[in-house]
């Protein structure tokens, strides 16, 4: 059994790598003795996992400064406005409302009412489509691919189209909008996976036409309402398919969040397989990995994490697109680690693009896909242009 | 440590690829899959790493069904080094390698010393030592393919299956990685292209034409002429190899007349070069 050989014969190792190699060895002086130095005898904790696996910086310092650049972002998030607010000011009243009872000044009010949930919305929906971007991009094997190429965001622009424009499920009142689309994404995303099943099982460029040829097809679906619509609505739909927060509220916040924090324990349990998967389908189904069953998993659920992020927000552009290759550019391409990362850094841009969408020309309002696409198109161009064996541009 | 193909056969879009295909492999043996372009051999390799379904037949690993097997178990005791050589995307050597440890671990293990040391040692066991913090995707063509051997000897499985490993590499890269690979003291079956390569480090070698097994047999008594003009439709001379006494085999043009001069049976009488040492 080679396995053995494998594990009963450090000598062999000695060709390079001789710190590893010798804290390897430190237990079996009779056989280390020799190959190393003597002085590798006296490292201390030999075992220490970090101190000969130096690649890449610690996942836990990255998340650390992640979880402060959230921290900061929300605190400016909240903090500025029309009524500007202290950071102090800010924590106080969270504080407040966390242990039950909200101020009811109107620091208390702007805090607790209105900037808040805005701001842990757009957390939310910014960590929702890192999150389905980085796996979209598994799944379909290509760096380009982003959490709306298999249609998800054009079917909810029809059922948001349908409800803004001909008043369906208006009966719903507020929640008309997010019912229209996530039955729009849902409708969408079922048809791309019907179509795309072919043999091998949603295989990355039958997933890709398939998602193209029907958003396509759903995007002159909505292009007709508009069309027959009248002028006014159709100012909505605009603004809508651009993408706010301008209409946060706590009530919001547990769909996508419960749908954020159910995805990520699926995801995380599947990081490894992740992987492999990016390996391509044949090495990844020779170690083990179920690739069939892995991927109508993963298309279920980044299409459903979209969705419901298009329900709550509009369609936001870019962020599923570029911030995951921002994140693969921090961490690696582990995904282990870039899942996490991604969550922390994806609701971090979220927050900041929203801050500048409803700063940058106050007191109007501008569409977040606007910023993200202003923030994002740059930023691609530059990681293209310094990776470009990443995109297919070696040799 | 043994695997047996009995009377697979291998149905692609209602066409059938390779036919009754019979073949073992024991242990620790280093067999070898040749055969023109096209004739089946990465079809029967996919068969037995189960990216295709066996229409008809079985593969046995030890004896035991390998479709009975769960995918997981199955990658424990097979590995494969495919053919692959881009990805989308970033990963170092290391992890790399890791991913090799994929069978081994459940949903939401860590990586544990034990892993670590197994990467480590795979990594040196192919001499990659100096690369293991490198990024893969800026390594060259040989030693990405040494990487993934490495890969493959972290799911410590102990059948190691390999398609034209040594495909667009030098020839010392060619020969570094069968060396390798030989070394290695599992059971191989690799599908192979140089057929005097082949020769030289494989104990079998099965010839395949037009989806089914042709002839097998030690080297020297398969590679001869006359069952590359059968299988190949090509016209080689045959000499031995002067360190090993293995068949190498030397293509001849195909102008007219040329093949009147070679000796319709067995060995050319062109004499070996003295071996060099």
């Amino acid at each position: 059994m080679h396995e053995d050989d494998d594990r009963a014969g450090p000598a062999r190792a000695d060709a390079g790598n001789g710190g590893a190699v010798a804290a390897r060895t430190a237990a079996k002086p009779s056989r280390a003795a020799a190959p190393g130095p003597p002085a590798r005898r006296f490292i201390f904790w030999p075992s220490r996992p970090q101190s000969r696996w130096r690649d890449r910086t610690p996942l836990a310092v990255v998340l650390a400064i992640c979880a402060a650049l959230l921290f900061v972002t929300m605190t400016l998030g909240v903090g500025i406005g029309s009524v500007p607010l202290s950071p102090v000011a800010v924590w106080h009243v969270v504080a407040g409302g966390l242990a039950g009872h909200p101020e009811n000044t109107v620091a208390g009010i702007i805090v607790w009412q209105i900037r808040l949930p805005r701001v842990l919305l757009a957390a939310v929906v910014g960590a929702a489509l890192t999150t389905a971007g980085a796996v979209v991009q598994v799944l379909v094997r290509n760096a380009l691919a982003d959490p709306f190429l298999l249609g998800v965001s054009s079917g909810a622009s029809v059922g948001a189209t349908a409800v803004l424009l001909l008043g369906v499920f208006a009966s719903l009142g507020v929640w008309a909008i997010s019912a229209g689309s996530i039955l729009g994404a849902l409708a969408a995303m079922a048809a791309v996976f019907a179509v795309s099943r072919g043999g091998r099982g949603l295989a990355p460029t039958q997933l890709i036409l398939c998602g193209v040829v029907l958003s396509a097809l759903f995007e002159s679906v909505t292009s007709f309402l508009i069309f027959r619509g009248n002028p006014q609505a159709t100012q909505s739909v605009l603004f809508w398919l651009l993408g706010s927060f301008g209409l946060a509220s706590w009530n919001q916040l547990p769909i996508p969040a419960l749908a954020l924090a159910a995805a990520m324990v699926y995801l995380m349990a599947q990081a490894r397989t992740l992987n492999a998967l990016a390996m391509g389908a044949e090495p990844a189904a020779s170690l083990g990995v179920d690739v069939r069953r892995l991927r109508r998993n993963l298309f279920i659920v980044t299409s459903l994490m979209a969705g419901v992020a298009v329900a709550v927000s509009g369609v936001i552009g870019f962020v599923g697109l570029v911030v995951p290759h921002i994140v693969r550019l921090m961490v690696g391409s582990d995904h282990r680690r870039v899942l996490p990362t991604g969550v922390l850094f994806g609701a971090s841009f979220m927050v900041l693009g929203d801050l500048l969408a409803r700063t940058i020309v106050a007191p109007q309002e501008m569409p977040i896909g606007v910023i993200t696409a202003f923030i994002g198109a740059p930023t691609l161009i530059v990681l293209i242009r310094r990776r470009p064996y990443l995109y297919g541009a070696t040799q | 440590m043994s695997l047996r193909l009995d009377q697979v056969s291998v149905d692609i879009a209602g066409r059938r690829i390779v036919a009754g295909i019979d073949l073992a492999v024991g242990d620790r043996e280093f067999a070898g899959l040749v055969g023109p372009n096209g004739s089946g051999k990465s079809t029967i390799l996919k068969a037995i790493y189960r990216v295709h379904r066996p229409s008809t037949g079985k593969v046995l690993l030890d004896g035991t069904d390998l479709l009975s097997l769960r995918p997981r178990d199955a990658a424990r005791r097979i590995a494969v080094v495919a053919q692959e050589s881009t990805s989308e995307f970033d990963f170092t050597v290391r992890e790399m390698v890791m991913i090799g440890r994929t069978p081994h671990k459940r949903s939401f293990d860590r990586d544990t010393e034990a892993d670590r040391a197994v990467v480590d040692q795979a990594i040196e066991r192919v001499g990659c030592g100096q690369l293991a913090q490198r990024r893969f995707n800026t390594l060259s063509g040989g030693e990405k393919q040494l990487v993934l051997i490495a890969r493959a000897l972290t799911q410590e499985a102990n059948h190691l299956i390999l398609d034209e490993p040594t495909n667009h590499l030098d020839i010392h890269h060619q020969v570094e990685i069968l060396e390798v690979v030989a070394g290695l003291g599992v059971t191989v079956l690799a599908a192979l292209h140089d057929l005097s390569l082949a020769a030289l480090f494989c104990h079998t070698i099965h010839v395949l034409s037009a989806g089914q097994i042709v002839t097998a047999g030690p080297p020297a008594a398969v590679l001869t002429p006359e069952t590359i003009r059968r299988a190949y439709g090509a016209d080689v001379l045959v000499i031995d190899h002067p360190d090993t006494g293995t068949p190498h085999l030397i293509p001849r043009r195909a102008a007219p007349g040329s093949a009147a001069g070679v000796p319709e049976t067995g060995r050319s009488s062109i004499p070996a070069r003295p071996a060099e040492s």
